[in-house]
């Protein structure tokens, strides 16, 4: 095993990372500000990859595509919150678990219908294929390293949002406090779905930035939702910091230990066995931290009890 | 008597009748599908003594159910190859004696629910519900990748495991043991419901801080609600790998454990026969919209959505009204 | 004076810069009720919960029944025999009355065992006689069948009182049990728990001023987390430092 490949894998884990932060930052928020567990986070996950592909479809370019994933998320998101998530802030988790997965089964059954059940695919454009040359002699995918760079500084801007803006202020005292918010004159319900449409922007975003990567079909917002709420658990719920760091800690664990274990287990056994016990084990490697760190901080790293 | 409690006999003989009335009519798919509502009803009677008894809002219970399946699709494939399923320090063969497998679908799940809920229940609330879902999705993994039973592609079992005295192949005679089940499964639950334990565990759904005021631990009561209730879904999960004779990894999936509450929540939450009238609903939902499109969980999301929003106490509170406090 | 069954030594917990118990030394010994009073915000509720078990003190000890009970449980402490009653009614609400105290009975039976599975416990005669006579020593017993949640306040803060009850305590703890009851609740619950103390004596954290003085033996006056009088009724009502810190405030009326 080489240095080389080893920092390719983490730059895979920065890149993973990066793309679940997006996701978990949204789910992180909503449930901070709103008190609301939302399964459907995944689809505007993949409501944005539709969106993107189908707008690079028709006009050929990738940043109409990706402005078409932000506006096609946030407006979604928008509309939900307003027809049907509105009605349950004051709901306990149980409606709100059943009420979101009410609405997965009725946006990925909805997308079929419209786009049916072949995958798209989002070319990356031009100017970012092709791999380009790191200290070291390192190759790396230019794409995945602008995924990098864009969800670094979105989550800089994020940060600055809720840091620096009347909005970000606004959001700080939801969080803290509900009835002040609405001491302070904020229109809670505006606030709301202004919040609500952010996190579904930011994950519409993701999809489409991944859609490049993966191929964009019915179901692909699931599996990253879980691992959001993985995310979300480990950097405790409502912190935006910890959601950060959340998300950097299962995109490296997920991909050094799907690279590191079975070569490890390659030490001890024959290589088709090290092969399976190996990817086995990686597979479960994120879960395996999640329960590690609750078993420590039950509220998450920065959650509050 | 109660209202509730002649809809319930209602329930129960329509879902008897049914099959028999197949049977006459000689259409053996109407009798898998009114067995596959049983087996959903078992497996939301599980999650609904931890869900609805003890507030424990679990979107993991796909993971005993998987367990409970993977029990038989393990037993059953090492008796069909005649190869000991563990040769040291004690041999354990293979079976494909459906007493034997529902025994140790039972034990093994309820040891994961054991473990799983001790871990899961240092947490509460909205942490819980997200705990639970990572250990059912972290075992979809696991058995995806774990190549020994068919990893991703499951297990084909080729023929039904056997019952003592009875062929179970036959449509009407597996339908029979699963109902029977069913009702085993419901009475012991609503003794239990009524015992001591229930009353306490009950208790403390509503409010934890009185039970530790009169000295009894909360925890306590949940992590054995929690272990029963993985304990009967296991069974469920068995009874459905030998429905299907087929094994995979879908059985855990987070999807299946959205299904299972959905059956709760459809019947009613809490409600004894609550998740027995929703696996019922669904799969006659399943079938008749299943029917009129290829995209019938739209209208299942649809409806879904109005039972939450609308008609929060599911079904039977729509037809028996709500629930009046007795002992 | 007989040894106090709850020593409270030395309490002291903050919250950040406040201090809600500074130093907190109290007694109760058997038969009397000792009053605590004092102003909203004195720290009285954080005090109540420091002595059973919902609060971890900063520093000092809590010692009950000859006992050194600082480090362990609320649920240790009940089994120890501390009853208490809280200050917002803390029951099961979707119960029957009778449901919530045949719980208290069932929590002083300290253990539901293999027969606790599948016996009805509503069929259970010995902790039914445990919950029908506490029922009916608050004078509940009419109430039996009622789901909680439909009483009226002054029932619940009865039905509190059952509970606790239930659990046969060395100890009460009663957070406010008067508050909300109405001149003839209050009159009424004087009354009984006037009886009570000679089953167990009573830590009485009340504002109803007429009930404090008609029932306690000592008085202890709770300021700014501090405790600056303890004393007999005479004794605190003529006290300068009690009469400008509290009672002058207070008793207008």
């Amino acid at each position: 095993m080489s240095a080389v490949l080893l920092i390719e894998q983490i730059l895979n884990g920065l890149q993973f990372g990066v793309m679940l932060f997006l996701m978990a930052a949204g789910l992180t928020l909503i449930f901070g500000v709103m008190g609301l567990i939302n399964l459907a986070h995944g689809s505007f996950y993949m409501i944005g990859a539709f969106a993107a592909a189908a707008t690079a479809a028709a006009t050929g370019s990738f940043l109409l595509a990706l402005a078409a994933s932000l506006v096609a998320a946030a407006v979604a998101g928008a509309i939900v919150e307003m027809t049907v998530i509105r009605r349950l802030y004051k709901r306990d988790h149980l409606d709100q678990v059943l009420a979101t997965f009410a609405l997965i089964l009725i946006f990925s059954e909805g997308t079929r219908w419209l786009f049916g059940s072949f995958p798209l695919f989002l070319e990356i454009p031009e100017y970012l294929s092709g791999p380009i040359s790191l200290p070291f002699g390192i190759q790396y995918p230019q794409y995945r390293l602008a995924i990098i760079a864009v969800g670094l500084l979105v989550a800089v801007g994020l940060f600055a949002l809720i840091a620096r803006t009347r909005i970000g202020i606004q959001i700080r005292a939801g969080e803290s406090d509900r009835e002040m918010i609405a001491a302070l004159g904020v229109d809670i319900s505006k606030l709301y779905t202004f919040v609500f449409a952010l996190g579904a922007a930011l994950a519409g975003f993701a999809g489409a930035l991944i859609g490049a990567i993966q191929s964009v079909q019915v179901g692909m917002g699931e599996p990253v939702l879980i691992l959001a709420f993985v995310v979300i658990v480990i950097g405790g719920i409502g912190s935006i910091k910890g959601a950060l760091l959340g998300a950097l800690l299962v995109g490296l664990t997920d991909t050094l230990a799907g690279f590191l274990l079975p070569a490890a287990f390659g030490l001890i056994m024959e290589p088709s066995a090290a092969a399976s016990v190996g990817s086995s084990l990686a597979s479960m490697s994120i879960y395996v931290l999640m329960a590690g760190v609750l078993l420590f901080r039950p509220t998450g790293l920065f959650g509050r009890s | 008597m109660r209202k509730e409690t002649i809809l319930n006999a209602c329930v129960l003989l329509g879902l008897l009748a049914v099959p028999l009335w197949a049977l006459r009519v000689d259409e053996p798919f109407i009798i898998t599908l009114a067995t596959k509502a049983v087996i959903f009803a078992i497996a939301g009677v599980g999650l609904n003594f931890s869900l609805g008894l003890g507030g424990l809002v679990s979107l993991g219970h796909a993971a005993f159910f998987g367990i409970g399946g993977y029990s038989m699709g393990i037993l059953a494939s090492h008796a069909q190859s005649y190869t000991p399923l563990m040769g040291w320090p004690l041999v354990i063969d293979g079976t494909n004696s459906m007493p034997l497998i529902w025994l140790f679908a039972v034990l093994i799940s309820s040891l994961f629910a054991l473990v799983i809920g001790a871990l899961s229940l240092r947490t509460s609330g909205v942490y819980f519900i997200m705990i639970t879902l990572a250990f059912g999705q972290m075992l979809f993994f696991f058995m995806i990748s774990w190549p020994a039973y068919g990893g991703e592609d499951g297990l084909v079992i080729y023929v039904r495991n056997g019952f003592p005295g009875l062929n179970t192949l036959d449509p009407i005679q597996f339908f029979g043991i699963c109902f029977a089940l069913l009702c085993g499964v419901l009475l012991a639950v609503s003794r239990i419901a009524r015992s001591s334990f229930g009353l306490a565990l009950g208790g403390a759904r509503q409010n934890e801080e009185r039970m530790q005021a009169v000295g009894l631990v909360p925890c306590k009561l949940y992590l054995i609600a929690f272990t029963i209730s993985g304990a009967i879904t296991g069974l469920s999960g068995a009874l459905f790998a030998d429905l299907n004779r087929f094994v995979s990894p879908t059985m855990f999936s987070w999807q299946m454990s959205g299904e299972i509450m959905i059956f709760i929540i459809l019947g009613g939450t809490g409600r004894l026969f609550g998740p027995v009238v929703g696996a019922a609903v669904f799969i006659l939902l399943e079938y008749l919209l299943g029917g009129l499109s290829e995209f019938w969980h739209v209208y299942l999301g649809a409806i879904l959505l109005g039972v939450v929003l609308f008609a929060r106490g599911g079904l039977i509170e729509l037809i028996v009204g709500r629930e009046v406090a007795h002992d | 004076m007989t040894d106090p069954i709850l020593d409270v030594r030395n309490i002291s917990k903050s919250f950040g810069a406040l201090k809600a118990s500074d130093n907190i030394s109290l007694t109760l010994v058997p038969g009397e009720i000792h009053a605590l009073i004092g102003p909203n915000g004195a720290g009285k509720s954080t005090l109540i919960k420091q002595i059973a078990g919902g609060l971890q003190a900063d520093s000092g000890e809590v010692w009950f029944d000859g006992e050194n009970v600082t480090g362990k449980t609320t649920v240790e402490r009940a089994r120890l025999g501390l009853g208490r009653t809280f200050q917002v009614s803390s029951l099961a609400m979707d119960y029957t009355v009778s449901q919530n105290v045949v719980l208290g009975a069932l929590g002083h039976r300290g253990k539901i065992g293999l027969k606790g599975f599948f016996r009805p416990a509503m069929k259970d005669t010995a902790l039914l006689d445990v919950a029908n006579d506490a029922l009916s020593q608050v004078g509940l017993d009419g109430f039996a069948k009622t789901r909680t949640s439909e009483l009226s306040h002054g029932q619940r803060r009865q039905l509190e009182v059952a509970v606790a009850l239930t659990l046969s305590p060395k100890v009460f703890l009663m957070d406010e049990p008067m508050a909300g009851l109405g001149a003839e609740g209050s009159l009424r619950l004087t009354g009984f728990l006037d009886q009570l103390r000679q089953q167990a004596p009573i830590l009485l954290v009340e504002h109803d001023m007429d009930a404090v003085f008609s029932l306690a033996d000592r008085i202890s006056v709770l300021v700014y987390g501090k405790i600056v009088a303890t004393g007999t009724v005479d004794e605190i009502r003529s006290n300068p430092i009690v009469r400008t810190a509290y009672l002058g405030e207070d008793d207008e009326t």
